[in-house]
């Protein structure tokens, strides 16, 4: 009878799908190897009794006072409160809403008999397609960037991603804003997507700001695992699909500069 | 990562609502994240480095890195966890950085040795009480303590963040930068190098279950 080996049986334990019903039916007759997985779970009970201090319930309070005056200062331009995601949800939405005005006003002019028919939403959402295609053409190009990029022509030990890097850095509170706007609209499917896509972002924002060769596969690797590139040009494409339907028919009139300015 | 890392809290703000205020710029938001997430943070840090000092200074200088890295925190992630993470980071470089810094030193200062000499699981077994003298908690913490220690920082982090936080090998990869077959690899080499150095205790446990039985 064969006996399983250690690694065989930490796998078992670990919860390893592959040759357990093997495992499982050996250890069901063999009480050597049993005995041997007992062996190796007394090592977890014994990790279970290193004793770790309790700190105590004002540790936190302490922590704060040690690291509070090495906090540095946030300092927030007057604008930069309009960029927290609620304001800048507000600030789009103000945005699109001027836009309406000014767009209502040079492309289709007052209608006969001088009531202005607008349809906010859909210039808004129209606004909205814009700039996610805008933003997700910019993650294309840096997931393109590193999914192409040849680290053995590099010749050097280490490789820097450092621009690449700060760009993805930038993308992320963009990012997270987007998805959340597609949450609330309940575009699940594109909420998903830029979940993803925030990942990898992260991913490569935290990464060194140079990396090993390993490292840098390892990062191209989960890109593709992902398929993320695939679904960030599905996801585009289908926006500028939108985006060109939602694109209102050719101006009739002159512009007027009366609405204009009213906007 | 079972332990209270929830976002949402009965009494006062939730976690998101916090990081959303830090990052308007309300420095005494934080104060809530650092209060509410030290102790755990904290016991991480202890069971990574093995020391309290060395724990205190983990646990403060991933809030500081958290703070300056706030921006990067996806809001539809956990606090606790992330700020989990920086914290194994930053004590792996730690772990990393004593070693080299322990070895440079010994190899200034000390005689060639054999490879089995230079084992540091096999000093561990030299130093050893006999069998005999190892009964009890206590004991065994302190060889397990021991252990431990002798582990890489790799081994240490990948065996602290499995076995005690519950982490999947995907973030413990995360942790190590490395991909999840070597990271399973390693935490495989921990449990192997902690039988061994626990293998006279273990015998005398089974021994004296033995003789109990008879």
């Amino acid at each position: 009878m064969k006996h399983t080996n250690e690694e065989e049986l930490f796998a078992y334990r670990e919860g390893e799908m592959k040759g357990r019903e093997t495992i499982a039916a050996h250890l069901r007759e063999c009480g050597e190897c049993r005995a041997e997985l007992e062996r190796m779970e007394e090592v977890f009970q014994a990790l279970n009794v290193l004793p770790v201090p309790d700190p105590g319930e004002e540790y936190g309070t302490r922590v704060w006072r040690q690291i509070a005056n090495r906090l540095p200062e946030r300092r927030m331009n007057w604008w930069a409160g309009f960029f927290m995601p609620r304001r800048l949800m507000a600030l789009v939405a103000a945005a699109a809403l001027l836009i309406l005005a000014f767009y209502v006003g040079r492309k289709t002019g007052p209608k006969a008999g001088g009531e202005e028919t607008v349809d906010a939403s859909k210039v808004r959402e129209r606004v909205l397609l814009v700039a996610v295609g805008e933003h997700l053409g910019k993650s294309e190009m840096i997931l393109m960037e590193l999914s192409n990029a040849q680290p053995a022509e590099a010749g050097k030990s280490l490789i820097n991603i450092s621009t690449t890097q700060k760009r993805a850095e930038d993308l992320v509170e963009e990012n997270r804003l987007y998805r959340q706007t597609a949450l609330n609209g309940g575009d699940n499917a594109m909420a998903s997507t830029l979940d993803e896509l925030q990942r990898v972002l992260l991913d490569v924002a935290n990464s060194p700001a140079e990396v090993t060769a390993a490292q840098f596969e390892s990062i191209q690797k989960r890109i593709a695992a992902q398929g993320i590139l695939l679904k960030v040009r599905v996801v585009r494409q289908e926006l500028r699909t939108q985006e060109a339907g939602s694109r209102p028919a050719p101006a009739q009139n002159d512009s007027t500069a009366k609405v204009r300015n009213k906007a | 990562m079972a332990e209270a890392l929830t976002g949402n809290h009965a009494g006062g703000i939730s976690d998101a609502a916090a990081v959303e205020r830090t990052l308007a710029g309300e420095r005494e938001a934080y104060r809530v994240l650092v209060e509410r997430h030290s102790a755990y943070v904290y016991r991480v840090a202890y069971r990574m480095t093995g020391n309290s000092h060395d724990a205190e200074e983990v646990v403060q200088e991933a809030f500081l890195r958290a703070y300056q890295k706030l921006r990067q925190f996806a809001g539809n992630a956990n606090f606790g966890t992330w700020v989990y993470r920086i914290a194994a980071n930053y004590a792996i470089d730690r772990l990393r950085q004593k070693k080299n810094e322990e070895s440079r030193r010994e190899v200034s200062t000390r005689k060639p040795e054999s490879d089995t000499e230079a084992d540091p699981l096999s000093q561990i077994r030299d130093r050893a009480p006999n069998p005999e003298r190892l009964a009890g908690s206590a004991q065994l913490a302190t060889k397990m303590q021991q252990a431990l220690q002798a582990l890489t920082p790799a081994e240490r982090t990948a065996i602290v963040m499995r076995h005690w936080d519950g982490c999947g090998i995907d973030e413990i990869a995360e942790v190590l930068k490395s991909n999840n077959s070597a990271t399973k690899n390693t935490v495989f080499r921990a449990v192997q190098k902690l039988r061994q150095a626990l293998k006279p205790f273990a015998e005398s446990r089974g021994a004296a279950r033995a003789v109990a039985e008879s």
